[in-house]
């Protein structure tokens, strides 16, 4: 047999190997597990999300053994996961199945491949940087932040339909509009940012990450 | 220095059951001394209770009947019924058993003419119904009953329906004085055929077994098909007795989750798809049977029979592990889940709903000597002490989730295994 031969039909096994499912044991939070799914389907029948989301995380699962990445990695299913922990609670084989979909729904983040503008990842990234801005949620900008995050207009709508809740807020005492020129920090702030960073370091390093 | 260590050669056999039945006839038709414990009234256990065996659709009956004879034939074999053991002392060639032995009431002088039955209003819970009906407090266990001799339930001791028991006998059977007694024996080796129970399916909380009138468990469904049942075989459901046609069965109810029981229960597959064949029989084409599955697993050399099952058009597969039972407004159980073969999402109404429950050891509720060794579900495996040392044997459905076939094959191993103990500690050796 030639030579080139040979390395047609190496190539030819290559789409046999799965190494998506290696890549979330190694690489996902809880991607160990992934592989003890036996597809019973309890978990998809017993998420309140029902009819509502593309894959369930049976279905993922079944993708992830599947080698379908890009699929798995683009889907916004895990980010609609509501963390009811229904799933957990009745799968049969002990699958930690909301923790494995956080980590997915955080492994695709990270890489760039989530769907972009899908509400909940907007929020939470909204979320991760108002809070380390500070050390604390600043709630004024977050939530006029969340108001405005689909433009001008929608986010004038959304202020005004929101306007007797912010006064009555106000009037009680739970906003402080003042907090709209940055809000007030935890005390050692510096120290709270060299602490996220040296997180954010071993996190990177024990992923693989280059940040 | 040589001595012999036995001082009994008899082999006690706790549990008579199937397994502990064939036990006992191996072992005393090879000439040893056996006693049989059981704890109930009669001797059959569950095997007596179901309707047909699988692959061969023979009645339980015949098995049942074909032991009894041997042991009728038997002098080996002392069988006490309504007793426990309480304690197990001594080892090997020499153990020191405590039985309880519990008032049955009744002497040897019953005729099993019936009269104390007909003469008694009050009614139990019957337990050879799985509680689907209810018996006179004064009964035989079952037509298969052995010994053939009724039973008064306590809770009749002490009024006048007991009273009343004991007029009607024309015998002088009924003796309300008897007491529990406590009985010491000397034995050289012990088998544990103490057999399964079903797992509570009450406790799998999204099938609402305990909520649904028609979610019943596989071995009520037994119960509901024989002639000897509550509805006299047919398959009428509990909530409004109407017939049930369209029948659901849930594998996997308990088993192999670790929520529940982690072992895989073996023979409920088999069960299922057998009585997926008490449908047809009742009912005809006109019969609908739905088994709803993670994986079909038709044990040993069953695959015949599952496929023979597939070809019937009565009964379809879906594979997918039901999420949750709920009732509509006429009591009908709907399924809710997921396929797993193209991931549809269904909501299935069936007439009834059939949990094919999981085999736990009976023995769970009970006190195993310490030196027995059990498994992760309790399961015996065998007794501590070096490999061949060992006085103690699970036989049967105690020993692992058998069906009938393979708990006589385990309890005739384990006859030969208690055989082997009295040789060897009969004669003298090293001690």
């Amino acid at each position: 047999m030639s030579n080139a031969n040979v390395q047609a039909n190496l190539s030819n096994l290559a789409r046999y190997q799965n190494n998506f499912l290696r890549e979330v044991e190694e690489r996902v939070e809880e991607g160990h597990m992934v592989k003890m799914c036996m597809q019973c389907g309890v978990c998809a029948g017993s998420c309140p999300f029902g009819p509502d989301w593309e894959h369930s995380p049976q279905k993922i699962f079944m993708m992830i053994r599947a080698g379908k990445r890009e699929e798995v990695l683009g889907s916004d299913s895990m980010f609609m996961c509501t963390s009811c922990y229904n799933c957990i609670v009745r799968c049969p084989r002990e699958l930690p199945i909301t923790h494995i979909m956080h980590g997915l729904a955080n492994y695709a983040h990270r890489l760039g491949l989530a769907p972009k503008g899908q509400p909940t990842r907007v929020f939470a990234t909204m979320f991760w940087n108002n809070l380390t801005k500070k050390g604390r949620v600043n709630e004024l900008t977050l939530t006029l932040g969340l108001y405005f995050k689909d433009g001008l207009v929608s986010g004038i709508k959304t202020a005004l339909g929101m306007q007797s809740i912010g006064l009555a807020m106000l009037l009680a005492k739970r906003l402080n509009p003042m907090e709209i020129f940055g809000g007030h920090g935890v005390k050692d702030l510096k120290g709270f940012h060299a602490i996220v960073a040296k997180a954010k370091e071993i996190e990177d390093r024990k992923k693989g990450f280059t940040a | 220095m040589t001595a012999s260590i036995a001082t009994s050669q008899a082999i006690l056999v706790v549990g008579g059951g199937i397994s502990g039945m064939t036990a006992a006839l191996e072992a005393a038709e090879c000439g040893k001394q056996v006693i049989l414990a059981e704890k109930t009234p009669t001797l059959g256990g569950r095997t007596a209770l179901l309707y047909r065996y699988f692959p061969k659709m023979c009645h339980p009956t015949c098995g049942l009947e074909i032991n009894l004879r041997r042991l009728k034939g038997n002098r080996n074999v002392r069988t006490m019924t309504m007793t426990e053991v309480l304690a197990v002392s001594g080892r090997r060639g020499d153990y020191t058993v405590t039985l309880k032995v519990s008032p049955r009431y009744v002497t040897e002088n019953c005729t099993g003419c019936g009269d104390c039955a007909a003469a008694v209003s009050a009614e139990i819970d019957n337990p050879y119904q799985y509680g689907l009906a209810k018996t006179r407090a004064a009964y035989l266990p079952h037509a298969m009953a052995y010994p053939q001799r009724y039973v008064i339930d306590p809770s009749i001791i002490g009024t006048a329906q007991g009273e009343k028991a004991k007029a009607a006998c024309k015998f002088g059977a009924v003796d309300l004085e008897m007491k529990a007694e406590t009985v010491e024996i000397k034995v050289g080796a012990v088998i544990w055929a103490t057999g399964w129970k079903p797992y509570d399916a009450a406790k799998i909380q999204p099938y609402g077994y305990d909520r649904f009138a028609n979610v019943i468990t596989s071995l009520e469904f037994e119960r509901l098909a024989d002639p000897h049942g509550p509805t006299a075989g047919k398959i009428l459901r509990p909530s409004d007795g109407k017939e049930a046609k369209n029948i659901a069965f849930i594998q996997c109810a308990g088993s192999r989750d670790e929520n529940h029981l982690r072992h895989c229960s073996r023979i409920c597959c088999m069960a299922s798809l057998k009585q997926t064949q008490y449908v047809r029989e009742a009912w005809g084409d006109a019969g609908k049977s739905t088994v709803y599955y993670i994986d079909m697993r038709a044990i040993d050399r069953f695959e015949d029979f599952y496929q023979m099952v597939q070809k019937d058009a009565t009964v379809s597969f879906v594979k997918s592990k039901v999420a949750k039972i709920v009732e509509d407004k006429d009591s009908n159980p709907v399924l809710h889940g997921v396929d797993t073969e193209g991931y549809h999402r269904y909501a299935t109404t069936h007439d009834l709903v059939v949990l094919a429950v999981g085999m736990e050891p009976e023995a769970n509720g009970i006190k195993l000597p310490d030196d027995m060794l059990l498994d992760s579900s309790g399961f015996i495996e065998g007794c501590k002490g070096a490999i061949g040392d060992e006085g103690m044997f699970g036989a049967g459905a105690a020993s692992s989730p058998l069906d009938v076939n393979r708990s006589v094959q385990s309890a005739t191993a384990a006859a030969l295994r208690a055989i082997t103990v009295i040789h060897k500690t009969a004669r003298t050796e090293q001690v």
